[in-house]
């Protein structure tokens, strides 16, 4: 059999197709979950009761009023569980709760005949506090030493020792928000209890045998009770990689106590409040650098708020340390982590899983010291890439690092960056109002799960005795594409059309035990186990065939669906379902379970130490932004990317992945702004922005008036399926792109030298009060000393 | 089941029914305050999805056939988690599954799957309604000026203008996509039904009157009987377009004994153009204001586009907003800034207000409770120099944290005359009576100019929230003032 970066004649895989879905979701006909309960007869709706408290005691629950509201069928609470109470899997997690953790947490689910009447029963369900202290921002758990979980730190070298014998040191602090993943479609399940007492939760998760095993250890039975299934999500981005669990277990409860259907599916603002968010982050930061500009040494203390739980928050950490160092060689380095508690969601996984937040670390730092340098950002950024045989700061060699300056280079030329800096440089000399600048910053991304038990995927490939094919793995479809490409891969590997396969829905009763669809990785690990069913499928078709030719199996070829031999001149092919009816007859089993895992990884957790990924996935951005120097308002005039994704295994997919990933990565930078109550009245720790009218996503306007992505060609990854690479995380990152670049225009209001300080995200506001203090600067005329009235501007410190 | 809000037997004499996707569908059994999602979705037709139930994101939305102006029917797209199912009573619709099937693919559906304008699927179905009522806007015109919008890009070389997407949030794409196929439609083809539709007068709203458990929902077709129903419901919620009432029924789960839909009287759809003044039923939706106007009021002409999103607009009208009376509203700065005068009506008659004296307090104004706000009034001739400057942090579909409404007339250099709408800085829309004061009879300069944003910084009492800070609503107002005299002037100011 071939290798699995081997691409065969006319393969599928390459091909630019649309999202496999694409015209039934532009007709409306894909069915999501909470679609399927109107085709349910006698389908019961749950409803929560949220607490009102941050932090407090259930020191009364009364749920007669709900059952006294007509409709209202049962009420779900704490006696009623079964198994254990928890819907995660470090136990902390309790999913009826006697002590609430944070507001709007869910206290008992209410189950009625129909939205309205499970709603009004919520309403009349009375309970009674005690409330306790709470902690809520950041900065207050850090003071109250309110920690979770393990501390990390990666280390190289002896920072100290670089940092004492820099030339130039900075120091600062740097903090990045949250985000919501607002998965267009909110939370939902639907479960039903069979004649033998499986239970069948349908749940739009990224993790069907995770939210398998909670639902069996909430409702006491064994995994082969339960079974998951995943039709497609309506966007996921990490938000339904752990929080789906406790709300399929809901409904799984609710169908084994009642007998009935029960559907859950959150309202946006219950989704908005109840489940856990990107990670907000603090680093506090030491940084030298040679006189030219080459970073010797870094010391840094990074601290993650993890809201009420750990959830997923030490390997959000662990990726967010390893991801410090973005595209850079630093030769010193010690970075320690540290996660907070706070009373808020339990933050947990999304897209870039800490990597964004690491990274923002480091192009916030150099975006502030290049002014301090004297040095042009991109340059400062350019000279100090990786340069190959160089190793990470956790001990891997950073392979192909001649990628990223192949990849800047290419990026320069195509974004005419000479011409247009200079261009922007006239426009600003003329424009008193109004600032453009071009920023450029690139992605080094690992690819693997960091624990590397999770780097494992399965597959079910049947081949019909008529010659079609039905296809089936572990890795659920968000939106993400992964279905299309994973009918290309089998398509290739069998050496059939396209229009041959068929994909079914992904569900723990065909493939067991497997990983969440996370950590970009799910083409490489899915794409890998169907092409090894495919595999022993076809090394059995090939002995049929080889008989019915007169040719020896290994010289059989199976392309596009016709099937002939080395040697066969034209017209002495046969068709594949010939083949596969022959094979039928002679009894040769036609379907096979195919297995993956990656070789070659290894990872030490508490040294934070080893080769945790496969692979980098490498890119580069360059933005241009135009500032309102009146209002801090901005627009992004252009953008153009060039992207590694290896051999694209799906063109259309790929550019959907970097565009899309572009634009959610700019608005958490921009846009996206999570506000909680830390006021001490009585909606303390309540979230602000808990609706769509006061979250604000990017819309049509916020995407860039131009926008040029191009997949880096030659590109062929060799330890992955087809020669290609991850793509669903590592575009996110290139945002921060649009980040430098309003900083660079910002600075276009102040003197040179000036370093601009921008708030997290850069919303107008605060692109207007970066702006202020640099038109301050000016005013001041002290270039020198470079205060800009800034509390955390990088002070230079003397050596 | 003894839960009433599942099932009741109607006590509607008459068949009340929509057409949706060319299917007649009985209404009977609905609650008064199911929405025409909900109905929808209950009815099986799952195409169309609830992202927010607040009309942000688009994924609901539907065609409604709605009057041209000229006899025949425009597809409008609206929010469906936002109307009440009966206020589509005798109404037709068109969901993302009547526009086309798998086999028989709508151009903006074969358009958005064929570009990648689909990821996770959810957004798509209100995408796909939004892109096809601009898809048969009669007077979308390709080629056009596209200079007009440079460098925005927001008007295709098809005419398409992408405003009308501008309701639709996609979580996956980036939007490139979606943008590239709504560019790349052509014009209807012939056999196109829905184009041929347009010919067609739509059907008229329904009067209904329907008692349900949950409420009773009242559509008449006079403004004496509304008026009527009002003197002896006072607590009936008035509805036209709905987009607040679908909020409050949605996210507050306002319940009301009497929902009173005045979007079918005839008193309250008419736009007259005196020598005096322009007069606009206050149940017009924004976007037949926008088109009907046609620029003759530059300020609403600034204000109209920046005013939510089209799905909003088309059914959202000035009688709404000055009903539910919002500080942060759009429509009260500029309409503040016109001295525009509100025509009230009861029973016993009609009253005319001042605008200026028209808000009380916190979404609280002089109307009394059996009143209906009939018209807005905006005396004439208008000011000679107007702008509208929204500060949001999104440029499509965002909520004011400070909205400024200028109008000034300048004689010989002088100011003769200035009045600034103010939103997003009290309790209620005002006007910046100070900074009026410091401008007229003043200079039309720049020394002048600055005293006035220094005073028009200080007007209202801007509160910290979760949209901007007091301090940054409070720079925004001076800063306003010197970016209206700037772009008024190409003068440069700081």
């Amino acid at each position: 059999m071939s290798a699995l970066s081997d691409r065969p004649v006319d393969p599928a895989v390459g091909l630019p197709v649309p999202h496999e879905s694409a015209i039934l979701h532009a007709t409306g006909r894909a069915i999501f979950t909470d679609d399927l309960a109107s085709r349910t007869a006698g389908v019961l709706t749950a409803w929560p009761v949220q607490s009102t408290h941050a932090h407090a005691r259930v020191s009364v629950l009364r749920t007669d009023g709900a059952l006294g509201v007509p409709g209202v069928v049962r009420v779900l609470t704490a006696d009623d569980v079964p198994g254990i109470n928890d819907s995660g899997i470090k136990h902390d997690e309790p999913l009826f709760p006697t002590e609430v953790m944070f507001y709007g947490q869910a206290l008992c689910w209410v189950l009625a005949e129909s939205t309205e009447a499970a709603r009004l029963g919520a309403d009349a369900v009375q309970v009674e506090y005690e409330v306790l202290t709470s902690v809520v921002t950041l900065s207050e758990a850090i003071t109250a030493e309110s920690f979770q979980g393990e501390t990390r730190t990666v280390r190289r070298g002896d920072a100290d020792a670089a940092l004492a014998g820099a030339a130039r040191v900075f120091e600062g602090e740097s903090e990045v928000g949250g985000q919501e993943h607002f998965y267009l479609e909110t939370q939902a399940a639907l479960a039903q209890v069979e004649d033998d007492g499986r239970v069948f939760v349908q749940c739009s998760t990224q993790h069907p045998s995770e939210t398998q095993a909670i639902v069996a250890h909430v409702l006491g039975l064994s995994s082969n009770a339960v079974t998951v299934q995943c039709l497609r999500m309506g966007g996921a981005f990490g938000g339904k990689e752990m929080q789906p669990h406790g709300f399929a277990a809901v409904a799984a409860l609710g169908a084994l106590l009642t007998g009935r259907p029960v559907r859950l599916r959150l309202t946006r603002t219950q989704d908005l409040t109840l489940t856990g968010k990107r990670h907000p982050f603090h680093a506090s930061w030491r940084v030298g650098f040679s006189e030219d500009g080459l970073l010797l040494g870094l010391k840094a203390t990074l601290t993650a708020d993890g809201g009420w739980s750990l959830d997923l928050s030490e390997p959000v950490l662990s990726r967010a340390l390893c991801h410090i160092d973005n595209a850079y060689w630093i030769p010193a380095i010690e970075a320690r982590g540290r996660i907070v508690k706070t009373n808020k969601t339990s933050q947990t996984a999304f897209r870039g899983f800490g990597g964004p937040q690491g990274m923002f670390m480091i192009e916030d730092i150099l975006g502030r010291c290049a002014p301090l340098l004297g040095i042009d950002p991109a340059e400062l950024r350019r000279k100090n890439f990786y340069a190959p045989g160089q190793l990470t700061p956790y001990g891997q060699p950073v392979r192909h690092a001649e990628r990223l300056g192949a990849i800047w280079t290419q990026l320069v030329h195509s974004s005419a960056l000479a011409r247009r800096t200079e261009e922007a440089r006239a426009f600003n000399a003329a424009s008193p109002h109004l600032k453009r600048a071009l920023a450029l910053t690139p992605v080094k991304f690992g690819i693997s799960f960091n624990f590397t038990a999770f780097n494992q995927a399965g597959a079910l490939v049947h081949v019909y005795k008529d010659g079609s094919v039905l296809i089936n793995h572990g890795g659920t479809e968000m939106g993400q594409g992964l279905h299309t490409k994973m009918l290309q891969v089998a398509s290739t590997a069998l050496g059939v059309p396209l229009s041959a396969v068929r994909l079914a829905p992904t569900r723990t009763d065909k493939v067991p035990n497997t990983s969440a669809t996370a950590a970009s990785s799910s083409s490489d690990l899915n794409g890998g186990a169907i092409k090894n069913a495919c595999d022993q499928i076809l090394a059995r078709m090939a002995d049929v065939a080889g008989r019915m030719l007169g040719a020896h199996s290994q010289d059989v070829r199976f392309t596009r669906g016709r099937v002939s031999a080395l040697g066969l001149g034209a017209g002495q092919d046969i068709g594949f379902a010939e083949v596969a009816g022959e094979a039928y007859l002679q009894r040769v089993q036609l379907w096979a379970a195919g297995f993956y895992r990656t070789e070659g990884l290894y990872w030490d957790q508490k040294a934070m130490q080893g080769e945790p990924f496969k692979y980098f996935a490498y890119g580069a951005a360059a933005t241009e932004v135009e500032v309102d120097g009146f209002t801090g308002a901005y627009r992004v005039r252009r953008v153009d990317i060039v992207h590694d994704v290896g051999d694209s295994l799906s063109p259309i997919i790929d550019i959907g992945q970097v565009e899309g990933g572009f634009v959610q990565g700019a608005g958490w930078l921009t846009l996206e702004d999570l506000r909680w109550d830390a006021g001490d009245g009585p909606g303390r720790g309540r979230l602000l922005t808990q609706s769509a009218s006061t979250y604000k996503l990017p819309s049509l306007s916020e995407m860039p008036d131009e926008f040029n992505v191009t997949l880096f060609e030659r590109a062929t990854e060799d330890g992955a399926i087809y020669g290609s690479k991850a793509v669903g995380e590592p575009p996110v990152m290139l945002a921060l792109s649009v980040r430098e670049a309003l900083r660079q225009a910002v600075a276009g209001f102040g003197p040179a030298g000036h370093s601009v300080e921008l708030a997290s995200p850069a919303t107008p506001e605060a692109v207007f009060w970066a702006l202020t203090a640099a038109r301050a600067a000016v005013e001041a005329e002290a270039p020198t000393q470079g205060t800009s009235g800034a509390e955390r501007a990088p002070a230079l410190t003397d050596t | 089941m003894d839960d009433p809000s599942v099932n009741y037997e109607s006590s509607v004499t008459y068949e009340s029914s929509v057409t949706v996707n060319g299917q007649r569908r009985p209404l009977a059994g609905v609650r008064a305050h199911a929405t025409a999602l909900e109905w929808l979705r209950e009815n099986g037709l799952s195409g169309s999805k609830e992202g927010c139930a607040e009309g942000e994101c688009g994924a609901c939305a539907v065609l409604v056939g709605q009057a041209d102006g000229s006899g025949g029917t425009a597809w409008a797209a609206v929010n469906a988690c936002l109307i009440p199912a009966w206020a589509l009573d005798g109404q037709e619709l068109v969901t993302a599954e009547g526009l086309g099937t798998p086999a028989a693919l709508h151009p903006v559906q074969a358009g958005l799957a064929a570009a990648g304008g689909s990821q996770c699927g959810y957004c798509t179905p209100g995408f796909a309604c939004s892109m096809a009522a601009e898809f048969y806007r009669r007077d979308r015109q390709p080629g056009g000026d596209l200079s007009d919008d440079a460098p925005c890009g927001e008007r295709g070389p098809n005419g398409f203008d992408l405003h009308a997407l501008a309701g639709n949030l996609c979580r996956c794409t980036g939007y490139r996509p979606i943008r590239d196929a709504a560019y790349a439609l052509g014009a209807p083809q012939a056999g196109d039904e829905l184009a041929a539709r347009r010919d067609l007068p739509p059907p008229r709203p329904a009067a209904t009157v329907l008692e349900a458990p949950d409420g009773k929902f009242v559509r008449p077709r006079t403004l004496a009987e509304a008026v009527g129903l009002l003197a002896e419901n006072p607590t009936a919620v008035l509805i036209a377009g709905s987009t607040d009432w679908g909020v409050e029924v949605n996210l507050r789960g306002r319940r009301s004994p009497l929902v009173l839909a005045i979007d079918a009287i005839g008193e309250l759809r008419t736009l007259e153009f005196g020598d005096r003044f322009i007069q606009i039923g206050a149940a017009v939706p924004l976007s037949e204001v926008e088109s009907a106007l046609a620029g003759r009021v530059p300020l609403l002409g600034d204000m109209i586009p920046q005013f939510a999103s089209r799905l909003i607009r088309n059914r959202a009208t000035f009688g709404g907003n000055l009903g539910t009376g919002s500080p942060i509203g759009d429509s009260p700065p500029a309409l503040l800034a016109l001295d525009a005068v509100v025509v009230l009506a009861s029973t016993v008659g009609e009253r005319e207000v001042e605008l200026s004296d028209y808000f009380t307090g916190y979404r609280r104004s002089v109307r009394r409770p059996d009143e209906i706000l009939r018209a807005i009034r905006i005396p004439l001739p208008l000011a000679g120099t107007t702008a509208f400057h929204k500060i949001a942090k999104r440029r499509f579909d965002d909520i004011s944290s400070v909205a400024v409404a200028f109008a000034i007339d300048v004689d010989d250099g002088l100011v003769t005359r200035a009045r600034i709408g103010l939103g997003g800085v009290a309790a209620t829309p005002l006007r910046a009576r100070a900074t009026e004061q410091a401008l007229e009879g003043q200079p039309w300069a720049a020394p002048a100019v600055r005293r006035a944003a220094a005073a028009l910084g200080d007007e209202g009492t801007p509160l910290d929230d979760h949209r901007a800070s007091a301090a940054y609503r409070k720079a925004m107002l001076v800063q306003a003032m010197l970016k209206f005299y700037t772009e008024a002037t190409g003068e440069a100011l700081s």
